[in-house]
C-alpha cells in the first residue's frame, strides 16, 4: 500500500470544525446574522430583555443548525421568503386574505394548511406506492412532497402568528395554544424529523409508516376544524398568557414528533422481525432497512424525544407554578406526562 | 449496566442493601407509582364525598375511601411508595457512584489480549514496517479525533489506551442524584407532618361552613407550618389573616404571620367575553414592616413575599348589594316591595303564599353571548347585568332564579327576561315578560291584576257572551256557561296553559275532542283577556275606537305567551334588580413550598444527566502492539452501537493507514 506523506498528516490531524465548513456556511451565517440585526434594528424599541435575549439565542441556535443539517438551510429560506410574502401582501387588513389571489388560495394560513394536509397524504400515497413497486422515483415525489408539505405548514402557523394580531392586538399571540394549532405543529416537527433520517441513511423507505401517522393527524386537523370550527383564532385566556407555555408547547411537540417516529419505525420493525422469523433469506432484498439500522433510528429519536420531553415537563412544571400556585398538582395532563416519561425511562 | 456491578460482599447488611438499590425494585415502584397515578387520572379526585356514595354506592365508597382513593397523591401509602423509591435510588447512586468514578478515569492499560479478542469490534493486522513509531502516531491520531489516551509498555507489549465521552457517566450520577433530589424536594412540599397529624387523628378537618372564628382548635394549623398550598377569597376592601386548605370532605385553616387586604380587583374582556386578565390590587400589612406593602398581581405574575407565594387564581362576587322591585304575581294590583340585599346573603320575604327566603347567590355586570339576531352587525351582544338567586320557602324546598337587569331587545321588542330552574343540573327555562313603551312591567301587571280580579273578569265573560248575540240561552244555562269560562280562564292565569290542558284531558277521552276543546279554549281565554287587555289599553289614555296599534296588539300576544307561564314559573313574585353596587372579590391561591428550588435543581441535574446521558457515548480503544510487530486494535462502545461500528472501522482504517506507511517524520530524515 503506497500512501502519500500528505495524507498521512490529513489523517493524523483531522482539521478543525470551522476549518470544514464550506463557503455556503459562512454565506448561510452571515444571511442569518443580517436577518437578526434587521429584525432588531426594526423592532428591537418594542422587544422586551426576554424577547432581545431570545432573538439572540436563536441566532447561533439556528446558523448551527444549517451547519448541521444543510437542507436545513433552504427550508428556513422557503419558509421565511413565503412567510413574508403573505404578510406583505396582507398589509394591514385582515379582509386582504379574503380578496387578494395569492392568500385566499396559496398563502391565507388556512389555505396555506389545506396545501400541507393534501400534501402530506399525496407523500402518504407516493411512499407507499414507491415501495409496493420499488419505484425509487415514486420515493423521491414522496420526499419532494414532505418538504413541501413541511413548509406550509409552518408558513401556515407563521401566517396565522400575524392573523391573530390583524385580528387584534389584544388577541395576537403566537399560535402554540389550542389542539388544532398544536397538531399542525407535530405534523411539520414529525415531518422534518423524518427528511432528517431519511438523508441520514439514506433510505426513503420507511416514509410511508412516518407518513401514516401524520395523515392519521391531518384527518384530525381537519375534523377540528370543519366539525368544530378549531380554526378559529381565540384569544387567549389569562393563564395561557405566559413566556413558559410559548416555550413549553413547541418543545413538547418535539418530543412527540420523535416519539410518533420511533412508533412507526417500530412498526416497520415488527414487520421485519415477523418475515426475517419466517424467511431469513428474504431480508436480503428487501427494500425495509435492516434491523440494526431500524433500532439504531429507533433508539435515537426516542433518545432525542425523551430529551425534549425531560426539559419539556419541567418547563410545563414551571408554567404550573407561576400560573396556578404549584408547580405539580396531579392533574390528568401533568399524571400522564409523568406516566409517559417513566415508560420511556424504562425502555431507555 | 452489567459491567461494572460492585464486587460481592457477604452478609445480611449487604445483601439488604442489594436489595434496596436493584433495579427491578426501582421498575416495580415505578410502576406501582404509574398504576397509581392512572387511578388518580380515572377517578376523579377532591369531589366532595356525596358524589362517590352516588356513584359506587355505600360499600365501595368505604372501601375507596380506607384505601385514600379519593385523594390518592395525598395519602399515606402513595407518599411511602415515592420515600421508598427516593431510598432505592439513592441506595443505588451509593453503590454504583465509586466504580463509576473509577471506570471514568480507569484507561484499562493493563487489558488481557485475550479479553479484547473477545470484542465484537476487533481486528488483527501484521504491518510489513516498523511499529517502532506506531505507539506515537496512533496517540496523535486517536488524540486528533477526541480521544483521552494512555500508554503503557510492558517487556512484550505497548498498550495505547484510549478513550472519549467518559462523562456519559457522569450523566447517569446526575439523572439519579436529580430524581433523588427532586423525589426529595416533592416530599418535603407533600408534608408529611401534616399527613401525619391528619393520619394519627391530632387534626381534624373541619366540614361544615362556619365563620372561621368558630372554628374548633383542631382545625386550624400552626402558623410556622412549613408547607401548604391554599385559598382564600377576600372582597374589595376587606382583608383576610388565613387561608384555608382543602382536605378530603373539608379544610383545615392555616393562619398566615400577616394580613392581606384587596384595595381594588379588575377584569378585563375580549370583546367575546372571554376574561383577558385578572388584576388584584393587595395591601400587605405586616408588623415587621414600616409601611404596608403594595403590589398589584395577575394570572402569572405572583407576590412572593417572605416565602409564601401569592397567586391570582379566580373570583367572585364579594357581596354586591342588590336593590330590587318585587312584583307580587298574586296580588299584582300592589305596588312592588322594595328589597336590598347582598349577594352571598338572604332576605326574608312575605307573600300571599307563606314566607320565603331569597338567598342572593351571585351578581354578573354583565352576559356576553354570540349575537344571533338577524341582520346584526356585532358578532357578541351583551344582555348587561344579571343576579342568580334562589327562593326557598318554608319546607326548605327551593327554585333558583337568574333575571336580567335591563330589558332585552328581541326582534325589534323589549321583554324582561328571567330564567328559573328547580334543579342545579337542569338548563334555565326563560320566561319572557313584554315591556311596556315606559320600560316597566307595570303594564303586564295591570293586565295580569285585572284578569285576576273576579268582579273584572265576570264582567269581561259576560261582555264576551254577550258577543255572541244569541238571546235563546237559558238563565241558568248562561249562567253555568260563564262559570265555565270564568274558572278556565282563571285557571289559565294562574297556572298557566298546561294546567288547562290538563283538564282538557280529563274531560275529555279521544284526541280529536280534546283537539277541538283546546281550541276552543283557547279562544274564548284570548278573547276574555283581550277584552281586559282593552280595558287596560284605555286606562292609559290609549283611544281604543280606533285600531289597536300593530305593537300593542304584538305586546297582547307576547303577553298571552308570558301569561300562559306564569304559573309554572313558579315564584310569588317578579323581581327586577333596578341599582346595584358591585363589590368584587378575588380568588388567591397562596402557597408556601420551601421544597420547589430544590425540586427545580433536580431538574435542572435531571436534564443535564438525561442530555449527558444520551448524547455522549462512553468508548473505549484499544491498540495493543506486541514486541513481535502484531497489532491488535479493539474497541467497545457503551450504547448507540451503530454509530460505534463506524466509527471503529474508521478508526481502524486511519490505524492500518499509519501503521502501513512510514511515518512523516521519517520521510523528512530520509
Ligand atoms: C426513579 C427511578 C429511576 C429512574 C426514573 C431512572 C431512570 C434512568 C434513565 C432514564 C436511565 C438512562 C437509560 C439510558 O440512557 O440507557 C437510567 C440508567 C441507569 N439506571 Fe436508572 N432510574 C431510576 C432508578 C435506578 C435505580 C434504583 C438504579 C439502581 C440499580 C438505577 C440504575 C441505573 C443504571 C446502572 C443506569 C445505566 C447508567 C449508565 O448508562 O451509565 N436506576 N436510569
Amino acid at each position: 500500500m503506497s500512501v502519500s506523506p500528505e495524507s498521512i498528516q490529513e489523517s493524523l490531524e483531522r482539521p478543525s470544525f470551522f476549518a470544514r465548513l464550506t463557503p455556503y456556511d459562512w454565506v448561510w451565517a452571515l444571511l442569518v446574522a443580517a436577518a437578526t440585526i434587521a429584525t432588531y434594528a426594526l423592532y428591537g424599541g418594542l422587544m422586551d430583555g426576554y424577547e432581545v435575549g431570545i432573538l439572540l439565542m436563536s441566532a447561533p441556535g439556528l446558523v448551527l443548525f444549517g451547519w448541521g443539517w444543510k437542507s436545513m438551510r433552504s427550508y428556513t429560506l422557503a419558509v421565511a421568503a413565503l412567510s413574508l410574502l403573505a404578510i406583505w401582501v396582507y398589509g394591514d387588513s385582515l379582509a386582504n386574505g379574503e380578496s387578494k389571489f395569492f392568500l385566499k388560495y396559496i398563502l391565507a394560513s388556512q389555505s396555506a394548511i389545506m396545501w400541507m394536509s393534501a400534501m402530506f397524504v399525496m407523500a402518504t400515497a407516493a411512499y407507499y406506492f414507491g415501495l409496493a413497486i420499488r419505484s425509487e422515483f415514486s420515493n423521491r415525489v414522496g420526499s419532494a412532497l414532505t418538504w413541501s408539505a413541511s413548509t406550509m405548514g409552518l408558513v401556515g402557523l407563521m401566517v396565522r402568528w400575524r392573523e391573530s394580531y390583524l385580528m387584534g392586538s389584544d388577541i395576537g399571540h403566537i399560535p402554540v395554544s389550542n389542539l388544532y394549532e398544536v397538531f399542525i405543529l407535530f405534523a411539520v416537527m414529525t415531518g422534518l424529523l423524518y427528511l432528517f433520517y431519511e438523508q441520514q441513511y439514506r433510505n426513503r423507505s420507511l416514509g410511508g409508516f412516518v407518513l401514516t401517522v401524520i395523515s392519521a393527524a391531518v384527518a384530525f386537523i381537519l375534523w377540528y376544524a370543519f366539525e368544530r370550527g378549531g380554526h378559529q383564532i381565540q384569544p387567549l385566556v389569562p393563564a395561557l398568557q405566559s413566556y413558559w407555555m410559548k416555550l413549553h408547547v413547541p418543545t413538547n411537540f418535539i418530543g412527540y414528533g420523535a416519539f410518533a417516529l420511533a412508533a412507526m419505525v417500530g412498526v416497520a420493525y415488527l414487520f421485519q422481525e415477523r418475515r426475517a422469523k419466517r424467511n431469513p433469506a428474504a431480508l436480503a432484498n428487501s427494500r425495509l432497512p435492516s434491523l440494526e439500522q431500524l433500532d439504531d433510528v429507533m433508539y435515537k429519536s426516542i433518545a432525542l424525544g425523551f430529551a425534549f420531553f425531560t426539559v419539556a415537563t419541567v418547563l410545563g412544571a414551571m408554567w404550573a407554578a407561576e400560573a396556578w400556585g404549584g408547580y405539580w398538582s396531579w392533574d390528568p395532563k401533568e399524571t400522564w406526562a409523568l406516566i409517559v416519561w417513566l415508560n420511556y425511562a424504562a425502555w431507555l | 449496566m452489567s459491567h461494572n456491578k460492585p464486587e460481592r460482599r457477604h452478609g445480611r447488611g449487604a445483601v439488604f442493601m442489594e436489595f434496596l438499590g436493584s433495579m427491578n425494585l426501582a421498575i416495580t415502584l415505578l410502576v406501582a407509582i404509574a398504576i397509581a397515578s392512572i387511578i388518580g387520572t380515572v377517578l376523579q379526585q377532591n369531589e366532595p364525598y356525596n358524589n362517590y356514595v352516588i356513584k359506587f354506592g355505600p360499600f365501595w365508597f368505604e372501601v375507596f375511601k380506607a384505601l385514600g382513593l379519593y385523594d390518592i397523591y395525598g395519602a399515606v401509602w402513595f407518599l411511602f411508595l415515592l420515600g421508598f423509591l427516593l431510598v432505592t435510588t439513592s441506595v443505588c447512586v451509593y453503590r454504583y457512584t465509586p466504580s463509576l468514578l473509577r471506570d471514568m478515569n480507569h484507561f484499562r492499560t493493563d487489558a488481557q489480549e485475550k479479553s479484547l479478542r473477545a470484542f465484537k469490534h476487533h481486528s488483527r493486522w501484521e504491518p510489513e514496517g516498523d511499529v517502532g513509531r506506531m505507539p506515537e502516531l496512533a496517540q496523535r491520531f486517536l488524540t486528533g479525533r477526541g480521544y483521552r489516551v494512555r500508554v503503557k509498555t510492558t517487556d512484550d507489549h505497548t498498550m495505547v489506551a484510549a478513550m472519549k465521552g467518559s462523562s456519559s457517566r457522569l450523566g447517569y450520577l446526575f439523572a439519579h442524584v436529580g430524581i433523588v433530589v427532586i423525589c426529595l424536594g416533592g416530599l418535603i412540599d407533600g408534608n408529611v407532618p401534616l399527613k401525619w397529624a391528619d393520619y394519627t387523628g391530632r387534626i381534624v378537618p373541619e366540614t361544615r361552613d362556619i365563620p372561621v372564628s368558630q372554628i374548633p382548635e383542631h382545625s386550624i394549623l400552626s402558623e410556622d407550618n412549613a408547607a401548604f398550598r391554599g385559598s382564600v377569597q377576600i372582597p374589595e376592601g376587606g382583608r383576610a389573616g388565613v387561608v384555608f386548605l382543602g382536605m378530603r370532605d373539608g379544610y383545615l385553616v392555616q393562619p398566615l404571620p400577616f394580613r392581606i387586604e384587596l384595595e381594588d380587583f379588575r377584569i378585563e374582556h375580549y370583546e367575546s367575553g372571554m376574561p383577558k386578565s385578572f388584576e388584584s390590587d393587595l395591601v400587605i400589612h405586616d408588623e415587621e414592616l414600616d409601611q404596608p406593602l403594595r403590589q398589584t398581581i395577575a394570572v402569572n405574575h405572583p407576590l412572593i413575599y417572605k416565602g409564601y407565594a401569592i397567586y391570582q387564581s379566580s373570583f367572585a362576587d364579594g357581596g354586591s348589594l342588590m336593590k330590587m322591585r318585587a312584583w307580587s304575581l298574586d296580588e299584582p294590583g300592589r305596588e312592588p316591595l322594595q328589597i336590598e340585599g347582598r349577594v352571598n346573603q338572604s332576605v326574608r320575604i312575605n307573600t300571599p303564599r307563606g314566607g320565603y327566603r331569597l338567598e342572593l347567590d351571585d351578581f354578573k355586570l354583565f352576559n356576553i353571548f354570540p349575537n344571533e339576531e338577524e341582520g346584526a352587525t356585532k358578532k357578541f351582544r351583551n344582555f348587561g347585568p344579571s343576579v342568580v338567586f334562589r327562593l326557598r320557602d318554608s319546607s326548605g324546598q327551593a327554585i333558583e332564579f337568574m333575571n336580567y337587569m335591563s330589558p332585552v331587545q328581541i326582534e325589534g321588542r323589549y321583554f324582561f327576561m328571567s330564567g328559573m330552574r328547580s334543579a342545579v343540573s337542569e338548563p334555565y327555562r326563560y320566561i319572557h315578560i313584554p315591556v311596556g313603551s315606559d320600560g316597566t312591567v307595570k303594564r303586564f301587571m295591570r293586565l295580569r291584576e285585572l284578569a285576576m280580579d273576579p268582579e273584572r273578569m265576570q264582567g269581561a265573560v259576560e261582555q264576551q257572551m254577550g258577543l255572541l248575540e244569541r238571546t235563546d240561552f237559558d238563565p241558568a244555562l248562561a249562567r253555568q256557561v260563564s262559570d265555565n269560562i270564568v274558572a278556565v280562564v282563571s285557571l289559565f292565569v294562574r297556572q298557566g296553559l298546561d294546567a288547562v290542558f290538563e283538564q282538557v284531558q280529563a274531560n275529555f277521552k279521544e284526541e280529536a275532542q280534546q283537539q277541538g276543546a283546546m281550541e276552543s279554549y283557547i279562544n274564548v281565554i284570548r278573547g276574555v283577556l283581550g277584552g281586559i287587555y282593552i280595558d287596560v289599553l284605555a286606562e292609559e289614555g290609549i283611544k281604543i275606537d280606533q285600531d289597536v296599534t300593530e305593537q300593542d296588539a304584538q305586546f297582547f300576544e307576547d303577553a298571552m305567551t308570558a301569561l300562559s307561564l306564569t304559573g309554572p314559573y313558579g315564584s310569588p313574585v317578579l323581581l327586577q334588580l333596578d341599582s346595584f353596587e358591585h363589590v368584587q372579590a378575588s380568588g388567591l391561591q397562596i402557597t408556601r413550598s420551601p421544597g420547589k428550588d430544590i425540586v427545580y435543581l433536580g431538574c435542572v441535574m435531571l436534564m443535564v444527566g438525561v442530555f449527558f446521558m444520551l448524547y455522549l457515548h462512553h468508548r473505549r480503544v484499544w491498540l495493543r502492539i506486541s514486541a513481535d510487530g502484531k497489532l491488535l486494535f479493539a474497541g467497545s462502545g457503551h450504547r448507540n452501537r451503530a454509530d460505534f461500528s463506524g466509527e471503529f472501522e474508521e478508526l481502524e482504517r486511519g490505524l492500518r493507514a499509519l501503521s502501513a506507511a512510514p511515518g512523516p517524520d521519517d520521510d523528512r530524515a530520509a
